[in-house]
C-alpha cells in the first residue's frame, strides 16, 4: 500500500518535473526566436534601404566632342596616342610623370624630328602642352551644349541651370578620361551615358514607390527627367563607382574604396602590432612569470583595460602619438597603433586562455625528455595553442574594424576624398565613413550609409568565419 | 643497514600491535605521525646511482616529504608503495628535478646522481633529464606522429646528425619497448591514435631514445588494462637489464613482480625499505604490514 502510494507520488511529481522542463526549454527558445527576430529586422532594414546603392543611373547623351569647344589640339593628341602605342602600356604610366623629363626624353627621342616638324617644339615640351590642354578643356562645355541640344525649347538662364544639375559633375571627369584614351574621339559625336545627378537617381528610384521622392527637384527638372524616360535615356548599371571611389561631396561620385583602403592599412598595423606583442605577453604570464602580487597586479589591469570604453584609448593615443611624439593626425598608422592598445588585453586574454588549455601532460612530458622551457614552449605549447590564439586576435581584429570612437580622437573622421595608398595617407575607416554619411542629409547618402553597413558587416562575418574555419583546420586531439 | 629496533620509538607502538590482531587505522596514523621516525630496513647500497640523505619537500607551507634518505642501485628496480597522497610521486619527481616546474615546490635535503649533487644551482637541468628520464601516469604523447615522438629526444638534445642513424634509434627504441612490430608500417600517423597501452610503451620509447641511465615510472599502469599492464611488466624485467628503474606502483602485485626493492611510505615519511620479498612476506614495520594485508590504502 504504501509503496504504491509512492509511485504515484513519483508519478505525479515526475509530470511536474516534465511541465518544468518543458518551460525551461520554451524560455530558450523564446530568447533565441527573439534574437533571430531582431537580427532579421536589422538585416531587413539594412538591406532594403541600402540595395539601391548598388545602382546607379546614367543618362544617354549626344556629346559632340569638337575640338574648339574643347580647346584640344586633334593632332597632338594623335600624336602622342601613337607614341603610346609604339611603347606599349609602359609609357602610358610614365606619360603623365612631368618631372621624369631625363629619362622620358631619351625614351621619346626617336620622336623628337616628328615633333619640331608638326608643332615647333620638343617633344617634351609637346607632352606637357597636351597635358595642360587636357586639364584646361571645357568638357563640361560640351555636355551643356549637348543638354541644350537635347531640350531646345530650355531659354532662360534658371531653367538651363536645372537642366544642367541633372547631369553629375562627374561626367566631366569621365569624358576627359575618355578623350585621353583615345585621341580618335576629337571632333566625333558620341551618343555616350553619362553619371546622373544624385537628385535624379533618387528620384527616378523611388519612382516605383506610392509616392515618388521628388526631393529638392524642381517641377521643369521633372519634365526633362520624364522626357528622358520616356525617349529610354535613362537606365540604371551597376553601381562600380561605389566600389572604386573614395568619398566624395558628390553621393553619386562617393564610394567605399578610400574607407576599405583606410581600414585595411589600419587593420594591418593593428595585426602587426598586437599579435606578436600580445602573444609574447601572454606566453610569458603564463609560463615563465611566477605568480605573486605584482604578476597579480597585471592580471588584474589586463583584464580592466579589456573593459575599458575604447574613446579612451583614443583620448589616450591622441595625449600620446600625436601629441607628445608628434605623429601624424588622420593616418591608418596611428589609428593602428590607437587600435593596438585597444585590442591587446582581449588578444592577451584569449591567448593565454588557449595556453592554459594545453594539457600540461604534455607539457611534463617535455620537460621530462629534457627540452628546455623555449623548447616545450616553441615544440609543443604553441602549436597546440595557436587555433585559440589566432580565434582571439580575429575576434580582437573584428572588434577593432567595427571601431570608430577612438579614431574620431586621432583625426580619422576627416573629410579624405583620395583613396589611401599607404599606412601614412590620411584615411578614414568603414566606421567613421558609415557615421559620416549618415550625418548627410542626401538621400541618396542614405542608402550609400546603409550599403556601408552591408560591406563592413560583409567584413565582420568573413573574419568570424575565418575564425570559425582556422579554429577547426588547425585543431588537433590529444 | 641494522633494525633500530630498540631506539625507535614506533616499534613500542609495534609490539602493542602485535596483541590487538587489528590495529585502527587511527591508532596507525598516530603512530605514522610521530615526530622523530626512523625508516627500517636495508636503506644503503654499495656504490649507489642515487643517494638521497634527508630529503624534505614542501608545497608551499606544507610538507609532503619527510626526511627521507634511500640508496638506489645501479641497473635495480625498486618499488615505491603506499597509500595515496603519501608523498611517493613527490618523492619520486625530485630525482630528475621534475618539481622544479611547480612554483610553490621546494626541496631539502642532498640527492646525487653518481656522486654529483643534482640540487647544484650550478646544475643544468636538461642534461640531467636527458640521464633520468621519465614515464608517467597517464600516457602522454606528443600530438605528433609516432616517429617524431621517438625522434624528439635524440633530435632536442643534438645526438645525431644524419637521418639514417635517427632512423635506427627509433627502431631500436621501439623495438626495445616492444612495439615495433605493432607500429612499423605507421610511423607517420599520430601517436594519440594508439591504444592506451600502445601509448605507454611509446612513451617509454621515447624516453629510452635518449639512452637515459635511470627511468623513473609514476604509476605507469594505473591507466591501462591487465593485458597492457603485464606486457608493460614484462619490457620493465627486460628494461632492467640495462637500466636503473624507480617505478611508483599502486598495485602491491605489481611491486612484487617487477622489483628487487621496495620501499614503503606513509604520510611523506618512508617507513620501511627491504627486498621485496621480505616487504611482502615479513615486512619489519607494522604499518607496511597494515598496509600490504590492505587494512588502509
Ligand atoms: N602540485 C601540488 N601542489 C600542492 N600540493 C601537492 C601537489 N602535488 C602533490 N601535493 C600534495 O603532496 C602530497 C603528496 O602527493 P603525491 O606525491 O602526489 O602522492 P602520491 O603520488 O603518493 O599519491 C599530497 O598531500 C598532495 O596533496
Ligand atoms: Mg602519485
Amino acid at each position: 500500500m504504501n509503496k504504491i502510494s509512492t509511485t504515484e507520488q513519483v508519478q505525479r511529481s515526475l509530470k511536474k518535473r516534465y511541465r518544468a522542463e518543458k518551460r525551461f526549454r520554451m524560455y530558450g527558445v523564446t530568447s533565441i526566436v527573439i534574437g533571430l527576430l531582431a537580427l532579421l529586422l536589422l538585416f531587413t532594414e539594412i538591406i532594403s534601404k541600402g540595395v539601391g546603392a548598388f545602382k546607379q543611373h546614367y543618362v544617354s547623351l549626344e556629346i559632340n566632342f569638337d575640338a574648339d569647344d574643347l580647346g584640344l589640339d586633334a593632332d597632338l593628341f594623335t600624336f602622342f596616342d601613337a607614341v603610346r602605342e609604339d611603347y606599349g602600356n609602359k609609357l602610358h604610366s610614365e606619360l603623365k610623370i612631368a618631372d621624369q623629363h631625363a629619362t622620358m626624353a631619351e625614351a621619346l627621342s626617336e620622336f623628337e624630328a616628328q615633333a619640331q616638324r608638326d608643332f615647333g617644339m620638343t617633344v617634351i615640351d609637346a607632352l606637357q602642352a597636351r597635358e595642360q590642354q587636357l586639364a584646361d578643356a571645357n568638357f563640361t562645355g560640351i555636355i551643356r551644349n549637348s543638354l541644350r541640344e537635347r531640350f531646345p525649347s530650355v531659354k532662360s538662364r534658371r531653367d538651363r541651370r536645372a537642366l544642367y544639375s541633372l547631369v553629375s559633375v562627374g561626367a566631366s571627369f569621365d569624358l576627359r578620361d575618355r578623350v585621353n584614351a583615345d585621341a580618335s574621339l576629337i571632333g566625333t559625336t558620341q551618343k555616350l551615358w553619362l553619371l546622373a545627378d544624385d537628385d535624379l537617381d533618387t528620384y527616378v528610384k523611388s519612382l516605383n514607390d506610392s509616392e515618388p521622392f521628388i526631393g529638392r527637384l524642381k517641377e521643369n527638372q521633372v519634365e526633362f527627367i520624364s522626357s528622358w524616360l520616356e525617349k529610354n535615356e535613362i537606365d540604371a548599371r551597376f553601381n562600380t563607382i561605389f566600389f572604386t571611389s573614395g568619398d566624395s561631396s558628390e553621393p553619386e561620385q562617393a564610394g567605399i574604396l578610400g574607407a576599405v583602403m583606410g581600414t585595411f592599412f589600419t587593420l594591418l598595423v593593428t595585426l602587426i602590432l598586437s599579435f606578436p606583442v600580445g602573444v609574447a605577453a601572454a606566453i610569458y604570464l603564463e609560463e615563465y612569470a611566477t605568480k605573486n602580487k605584482f604578476t597579480d597586479f597585471i592580471e588584474v589591469n589586463i583584464n580592466n583595460l579589456a573593459a575599458v570604453p575604447s574613446v579612451i584609448f583614443g583620448l589616450l593615443g591622441l595625449a600620446i602619438f600625436l601629441n607628445f611624439f608628434g605623429m601624424t593626425r588622420s593616418v591608418p598608422l596611428v589609428g593602428g597603433m590607437v587600435l593596438t592598445l585597444m585590442t591587446l588585453p582581449t588578444i592577451i586574454i584569449s591567448s593565454r586562455a588557449a595556453i592554459t588549455s594545453v594539457p600540461p601532460s604534455i607539457r611534463e612530458a617535455a620537460l621530462g625528455m629534457g627540452a628546455s622551457r623555449m623548447q616545450t614552449i616553441l615544440h609543443h605549447v604553441l602549436p597546440l595553442a595557436m587555433p585559440g590564439m589566432l580565434t582571439g586576435a580575429i575576434i580582437g581584429m573584428a572588434r577593432a574594424l567595427g571601431e570608430t570612437a577612438p579614431l574620431l580622437m586621432i583625426g580619422m573622421v576627416a573629410f579624405i576624398a583620395e583613396v589611401p595608398s599607404s599606412w601614412n595617407d590620411a584615411a578614414t575607416v568603414l566606421p567613421v565613413q558609415i557615421y559620416l554619411w549618415a550625418d548627410s542629409p542626401e538621400r541618396a547618402f542614405v542608402e550609400r550609409t546603409s550599403a556601408a553597413i552591408m560591406v563592413l558587416l560583409a567584413f565582420l562575418i568573413m573574419m568570424n568565419g575565418l575564425a570559425i574555419y582556422l579554429r577547426k583546420r588547425l585543431e588537433r586531439r590529444w | 643497514m641494522t633494525i633500530l629496533e630498540a631506539t625507535n620509538p614506533v616499534d613500542t607502538a609495534e609490539t602493542a600491535a602485535k596483541d590487538t590482531i587489528k590495529m585502527k587505522e587511527a591508532d596507525l596514523n598516530e603512530a605514522a605521525t610521530e615526530s622523530d621516525h626512523k625508516t627500517v630496513g636495508d636503506c644503503f647500497v654499495e656504490n649507489p646511482k642515487f643517494s638521497v640523505r634527508d630529503a624534505n619537500v614542501y608545497y608551499g607551507d606544507k610538507q609532503a616529504v619527510f626526511d627521507v634518505s634511500l640508496d638506489i642501485g645501479e641497473n635495480e628496480v625498486i618499488a615505491m608503495i603506499g597509500p595515496s597522497g603519501c608523498g611517493k610521486s613527490t618523492f619520486l619527481r625530485c630525482l630528475n628535478r621534475m618539481n622544479d616546474t611547480i612554483d610553490i615546490c621546494r626541496v631539502e635535503g642532498k640527492i646525487e646522481l653518481d656522486g654529483m649533487d643534482i640540487y647544484d644551482s650550478r646544475l643544468d637541468v636538461v642534461p640531467l633529464r636527458a640521464r633520468v628520464g621519465m614515464v608517467f601516469q597517464k600516457p602522454n604523447p606528443f600530438p605528433k606522429s609516432i616517429y617524431d615522438n621517438v625522434a624528439y629526444g635524440p633530435k632536442i638534445h643534438g645526438l645525431v646528425s644524419r637521418r639514417v642513424d635517427l632512423d635506427e634509434i627509433v627502431e631500436t627504441s621501439l623495438r626495445r619497448a616492444g612495439l615495433w612490430d605493432e607500429v612499423k608500417d605507421r610511423l607517420n600517423q599520430p601517436g594519440t591514435g594508439l591504444s592506451g597501452g600502445q601509448q605507454q610503451r611509446l612513451c617509454i620509447a621515447r624516453t629510452i631514445a635518449v639512452s637515459p641511465e635511470v627511468i623513473l615510472m609514476d604509476e605507469p599502469c594505473s591507466a591501462l588494462d591487465p593485458i597492457a599492464t603485464a606486457r608493460i611488466e614484462e619490457l620493465i624485467a627486460e628494461l632492467s637489464e640495462n637500466f636503473t628503474i624507480c617505478i611508483v606502483t599502486h598495485s602491491m602485485q605489481q611491486a612484487a613482480r617487477v622489483s628487487k626493492r621496495t620501499a614503503y611510505f606513509h604520510m611523506g615519511k618512508l617507513m620501511e625499505v627491504n627486498e621485496t620479498q621480505k616487504v611482502f612476506t615479513n615486512p619489519d614495520h607494522e604499518l607496511t604490514e597494515a598496509y600490504i594485508t590492505g587494512r588502509f590504502g
